[in-house]
C-alpha cells in the first residue's frame, strides 16, 4: 500500500505533490490525461488575484491572500515567469461606487495590502488605454499574472525530482474505503493508499461522494471562453482590468499575459459536460462586446486563438479542503475554481501539513526546493544565447519562428522529469506553436523531433490524448 | 562579417533577386535560408502549372525552383541553409543582420543593402474565430501539403476544406489523388479566392462541390475532428440559422488567406501597407528604409510565381544599383515621388510610390480588386488627366491584375502628384 495517491495532475494536485515531496513519503499522482496541466489549469486567466473578491472568512479569501504572498518566492524557486502588474476593477457608473467600496472593505478585511480607490482620471493616468466611461476603479497593486502552464509543470517537475511518481494516461474510475486506507479502481488496475487526495477538478464531487456515501458535493462545470491576441498588441494595457458588472452582465477581464500577449475573457456558462471545451460564436461575441467597454479601442482583429476552460464550481460557492468527518486519510481539494490558480501554493501548503500530521511523516533532509526552467532563447540575452549554443548547437536551430523556440529547448522539454510526450506538452513547456501562426510551420517539425526523441514513428505522435494523432497513414494507402 | 547585399529567404523571390543582383555586378552577396534547402514553399508544390510565363512551359514547383537554384549555382552565389534571421537593425546606412544556425551559432552581418524575401504564412483557425472544439485534425492547407508532399504522410482520411484559396483547391485535388475523400470546399465569400483554372482542374474534375457563401460554424470531436458544421452566410457574411449541415469528417483544412511575414521588417521600422500587410515600396521595390528592398509574397501575396520572379529580379537589380551608389557616395535625391493609390474597387497598388529619377521607361503596376466585376474598365488618373484606361471582361479578387505605366506619360506631372487607380463601370 502506498502512502499517498493524489487524484489529478492539475495545478492543485501538482502543488500538493510538490509540498508533500518534502516529506519521506511514497507519493503517486494519477492523471487521466496524457500530461499534467490538461484540465482547468490549462485554460484560465493566468491571474494571481489580490484577494478582495472572496467574502471574509471563506477558504477562498484566506488562501487567496496567502497564495498571492507565496507566489513571488515560489516563482523564483521554480524559475517561472510571474509579474506583479497590479489590477484595476473598473467601475462604469456612479451607482457602482458602493460595490467598489464593498470590494475595498472586503479586501482590507481579507488582509490585502495597498488597496486604493482611484477616480476615473487617476485610473487613466495609471493606465492610459482605459475607457473614458470609467468613473472610478479599485487598484490592487499586489495583483499579478503568471503562466498557469509553467506553474503547474514546474511544480510537477520539482515534485518528481524529489521522488514523486506521476502516472499519466491513467483514469481513476472508482474509490472505496478499505482497512487502513482506500482502494482506487483505474483503467490500468486497482491500487491502494493510506491517503487519497482528491484534486480531481470537475470530477472531484464524484470521488468525495463515493467515499462518504452520499451526494454531499455538487460540482457545476462552468465554462469560460477566452480570446488571446497577438503580442503586437500585448502592451495595450499593463494592469489586469476587471469590470464591475455592467449593463451587459458579469464582467470580463482584459489583461496582458506574462508572455506578452493580450487576453480577454472569460464568459461564464454552466454546462452539463465537464469536458465540453468548445467555444461558441455567441460566447466570443459576448466577451468581445464586454471587453470593449474597458478600453478605448480593443484590437479584436488581432485575435490569434480562442479557447475555453471549465471551472469546477461547487454549489456552496467555496473550496472544500481537508478531510471529511469520519473519513480519515481522505483529503479533499475540491471545488477549486477562481481564484484557484492563485490559491494553489497555499492549498498545497495547508494539505501537506494535514497529510504529514496524519501520516506522522518526517521531512526529508535532502529536499530540493528549486528547479531551473527550460532555457528560453527568445528571452535570453546575447551572451546567454552564445553560451547555450556553444554547449549545444541545437539551441541555434529555430523550430518555431513566431516565438523563437529552438530544437534545443524542445529536446530539453521532452527529456525533463514529467517530460513532454505530445505536441501540446511541448507547446506548454516551450511556447512552440503558441504564436501568431498557431503551429502551422512548426507542428510537422515538432512531430518529427518528438518521434525521434521518443524513439517512435511520427504516426504515433499526438496533440494530447490517445486518439489525437496527427497522421492517419501513408499516401496512396487507401486507394 | 560584412556584405554588400544580404537576401533574407532562399525561395523563388530570394533566388531571383540574388541572380539579378549578381548579374548586375554584385559579387559580395549572401542568401540566408531558414529551411534545409533552397526553393522555399515551391518544394512542396509538386503540382504543375508553374513557369508558363517565364519559361513558356509547364513545370512543377520543385522544377521551377530548380531552374533558379541551378542558375544561382552557376553564378556561384553563396548561401547559408538552416539559418534563421532573428534580428534586423540599422547602424547609420548599414543594416545589421543577426542570424542563427547550428553550424555558425549566432552571428552578425553588416550589410549595405538587404532584400526582404521571407514569403508569407497562412491565416490560422484562431484568427478566423471558428467556434467549436480544438481537436487534432485541423490544419492549414499548407501544413497538410507539407505532410503529404514532403513526408508522404496523410493528415486525414475524410476532409472538409474551408476557404477556396489556391492552396485549398490544390489540396482538394491532392488529398483526393492520395486516397482521401474530400467532401466539399466551403467559401465564405460569394466568389472563390483562387484561380479559375484551379477551380476547374482541382474541384470540377473530381466532382468536389464548392459551396460559395458558406462557412464553418462548429467543430465537433474531443481528440480528433469528428464533424464540422457548415452554414450558409448572408450578405453580411453572417451564418443564416437553419441552413446548417453537419459533415462527418476527420480533417478540416483551412485555406483562408495568406499573410506576408513581416516580423523582421517591423524590427527595422519598415512601414507596412494596411491592405497587403507588406512593406510600402517605391518603383525600385525599395521600402521606406533606404537600401532595404522587398519582393515576392513578403511584399504582397501573388497567385503566380512567374510574377514573383519578375518582381524579385527588378528588386535585385535595384539593390545592386543602390549598393553601387552608396559605395560611390552618390547623394540621395529628395524629389517628392508620385503617389499611387487604389480606390473604387482597387484595393492597393505595388509600388505605392514612383520616383521619376529612378523609373525605367515603363513600370508594371500590380494590384488586386475587392470583388468580382464584369465588363469593367480600370482607369488610371492624375488629377483631371486620364493616364490609362483598360477594358476588362472579368475582374476577380483572386486574380492579381497589372498595368504598365510609361515614363513619358508621367514626366509632365507635378512632383508629388497622386495617381489614382480605380474601376469605372
Amino acid at each position: 500500500m502506498r502512502d499517498v495517491i493524489i487524484l489529478g495532475g492539475g495545478v492543485t494536485g501538482c502543488s500538493i505533490a510538490r509540498e508533500l515531496s518534502a516529506y519521506k513519503l511514497d507519493l503517486l499522482v494519477l492523471e487521466k490525461n496524457s500530461d499534467v496541466c490538461e484540465g482547468t489549469s490549462k485554460a484560465n486567466s493566468g491571474i494571481v488575484h489580490a484577494g478582495y473578491d472572496a467574502k471574509p472568512g471563506t477558504l477562498k479569501a484566506k488562501l487567496n491572500v496567502r497564495g498571492n504572498e507565496m507566489m513571488g518566492r515560489l516563482s523564483e524557486e521554480l524559475d517561472i515567469p510571474f509579474k506583479r502588474n497590479g489590477s484595476l476593477v473598473l467601475c462604469f457608473e456612479e451607482s457602482g461606487r458602493a460595490t467598489l467600496q464593498r470590494l475595498y472593505d472586503q479586501g482590507v478585511a481579507n488582509g490585502v495590502k495597498g488597496l486604493e480607490i482611484l477616480e476615473g482620471d487617476a485610473v487613466r493616468a495609471l493606465e492610459p488605454a482605459v475607457s473614458d466611461s470609467v468613473v472610478a476603479a479599485l487598484h490592487a497593486p499586489t495583483g499579478g499574472i503568471v503562466c498557469p502552464f509553467l506553474l503547474t509543470i514546474a511544480m510537477a517537475e520539482n515534485a518528481a525530482v524529489n521522488g514523486a511518481e506521476f502516472l499519466l494516461n491513467t483514469e481513476a474510475t472508482d474509490i472505496r474505503v478499505i482497512s487502513g486506507g482506500y482502494e482506487i479502481d483505474t483503467d490500468k488496475g486497482t491500487m491502494q493508499a493510506k491517503v487519497i487526495i482528491n484534486a480531481a477538478g470537475v470530477h472531484s464531487d464524484f470521488f468525495h461522494n463515493r467515499v462518504v456515501g452520499k451526494e454531499e458535493l455538487k460540482i457545476i462545470p462552468r465554462r469560460g471562453e477566452y480570446c488571446l491576441m497577438d503580442k503586437n498588441v500585448g502592451d495595450l494595457v499593463s494592469h489586469t482590468l476587471f469590470q464591475l458588472p455592467t449593463a451587459l452582465g458579469k464582467g470580463v477581464l482584459v489583461t496582458p499575459t506574462v508572455h506578452g500577449n493580450l487576453l480577454t475573457g472569460p464568459t461564464a456558462t454552466d454546462i452539463p459536460d465537464g469536458e465540453d471545451t468548445a467555444t461558441t460564436a455567441e460566447g466570443i461575441a459576448e466577451l468581445t462586446a464586454k471587453a470593449a467597454l474597458s478600453v478605448r479601442s480593443l484590437p479584436s482583429r488581432s485575435v490569434i486563438t480562442s479557447f475555453s476552460g471549465i471551472r469546477a464550481h461547487e454549489e456552496k460557492d467555496d473550496f472544500v479542503i481537508g478531510s471529511p468527518e469520519g473519513f480519515p486519510g481522505f483529503f479533499d481539494a475540491a471545488g477549486i475554481e477562481s481564484p484557484g490558480l492563485t490559491c494553489a501554493p497555499a492549498i498545497g501548503e495547508v494539505l501537506a501539513e494535514q497529510v504529514a500530521a496524519y501520516l506522522k511523516a518526517e521531512k526529508k533532509s535532502d529536499f530540493i526546493p528549486t528547479r531551473k526552467g527550460i532555457p528560453n532563447m527568445a528571452l535570453a540575452g546575447p551572451e546567454e544565447r552564445s553560451r547555450l549554443i556553444a554547449a549545444d548547437p541545437r539551441y541555434a536551430n529555430v523550430i518555431c519562428r513566431c516565438e523563437l523556440v529552438t530544437e534545443g529547448e524542445i529536446v530539453e522539454a521532452i527529456h525533463r522529469p514529467v517530460g513532454a510526450t505530445t505536441l501540446d506538452g511541448v507547446k506548454r513547456r516551450t511556447r512552440a506553436g503558441m504564436g501568431r501562426c498557431q503551429s502551422g510551420f512548426c507542428s510537422p517539425k515538432v512531430v518529427e523531433i518528438l518521434a525521434r526523441e521518443l524513439g517512435t514513428d511520427p504516426a504515433q505522435i499526438r496533440k494530447n490524448n490517445p486518439g489525437s494523432e496527427f497522421l492517419t497513414g501513408y499516401i496512396k494507402e487507401d486507394i | 562579417m560584412t556584405k554588400d547585399l544580404v537576401i533574407i529567404g532562399g525561395g523563388p523571390a530570394g533566388l531571383a533577386a540574388a541572380v539579378a543582383a549578381k548579374k548586375a555586378g554584385i559579387d559580395d552577396l549572401l542568401i540566408l535560408e531558414r529551411d534545409n534547402r533552397l526553393g522555399g514553399i515551391l518544394n512542396q508544390c509538386i503540382h504543375n502549372g508553374f513557369g508558363l510565363h517565364t519559361f513558356k512551359e509547364e513545370l512543377t514547383g520543385p522544377e521551377y525552383a530548380d531552374r533558379f537554384i541551378r542558375e544561382a549555382a552557376e553564378l556561384q552565389i553563396p548561401y547559408e541553409l538552416s539559418t534563421m534571421v532573428v534580428d534586423l537593425g540599422r547602424d547609420g546606412n548599414d543594416k545589421i543582420v543577426t542570424a542563427m544556425s547550428r553550424e555558425r551559432g549566432i552571428f552578425q552581418i553588416r550589410a549595405k543593402s538587404v532584400i526582404l524575401a521571407m514569403g508569407c504564412r497562412e491565416r490560422p483557425r484562431g484568427a478566423l474565430n471558428i467556434p467549436g472544439m480544438r481537436p487534432a485534425g485541423i490544419y492549414t492547407a499548407g501544413t497538410a501539403q507539407r505532410y503529404v508532399n514532403i513526408e508522404g504522410r496523410m493528415p486525414g482520411r475524410t476532409v472538409v476544406i474551408l476557404g477556396s484559396g489556391d492552396i485549398g483547391l490544390i489540396m482538394a485535388r491532392r488529398m483526393t489523388l492520395e486516397g482521401a475523400k474530400v467532401r466539399c470546399v466551403a467559401e465564405l465569400q460569394p466568389y472563390s479566392g483562387g484561380l479559375k483554372r484551379n477551380i476547374a482542374q482541382c474541384l470540377n474534375d473530381f466532382d468536389i462541390p464548392l459551396l460559395l457563401s458558406h462557412t464553418v460554424v462548429d467543430i465537433k470531436g474531443k481528440e480528433r475532428v469528428e464533424s464540422v458544421t457548415i452554414a450558409q452566410v448572408d450578405e453580411h457574411l453572417k451564418p443564416i440559422p437553419g441552413t446548417e449541415t453537419e459533415y462527418e469528417c476527420d480533417t478540416l483544412l483551412l485555406s483562408c488567406g495568406l499573410l506576408p511575414e513581416n516580423e523582421l521588417s517591423g524590427k527595422l521600422g519598415v512601414p507596412l501597407s494596411r491592405v497587403t500587410g507588406g512593406p510600402l515600396v517605391n518603383e525600385s521595390f525599395e521600402t521606406e528604409v533606404p537600401g532595404v528592398f522587398a519582393c515576392g509574397n513578403v511584399l504582397h501575396v501573388h497567385d503566380l510565381v512567374d510574377y514573383v520572379s519578375e518582381e524579385a529580379a527588378a528588386a535585385g537589380r535595384k539593390a545592386a544599383e543602390y549598393v553601387t551608389n552608396v559605395s560611390e557616395s552618390v547623394p540621395a535625391d529628395d524629389e517628392a515621388p508620385l503617389r499611387l493609390t487604389g480606390t473604387n474597387g482597387v484595393r492597393y497598388t505595388v509600388p505605392a510610390t514612383i520616383r521619376l529619377s529612378h523609373m525605367e521607361d515603363s513600370q508594371v503596376i500590380r494590384f488586386r480588386v475587392g470583388s468580382n466585376y464584369r465588363n469593367a474598365t480600370i482607369r488610371v488618373t492624375a488629377g483631371d488627366r486620364v493616364l490609362l484606361e483598360r477594358k476588362k471582361n472579368v475582374l476577380a479578387p483572386g486574380e492579381m491584375e497589372q498595368l504598365t505605366l510609361k515614363k513619358a506619360d508621367l514626366e509632365t506631372l507635378p512632383a508629388g502628384s497622386e495617381i489614382v487607380f480605380e474601376i469605372a463601370m
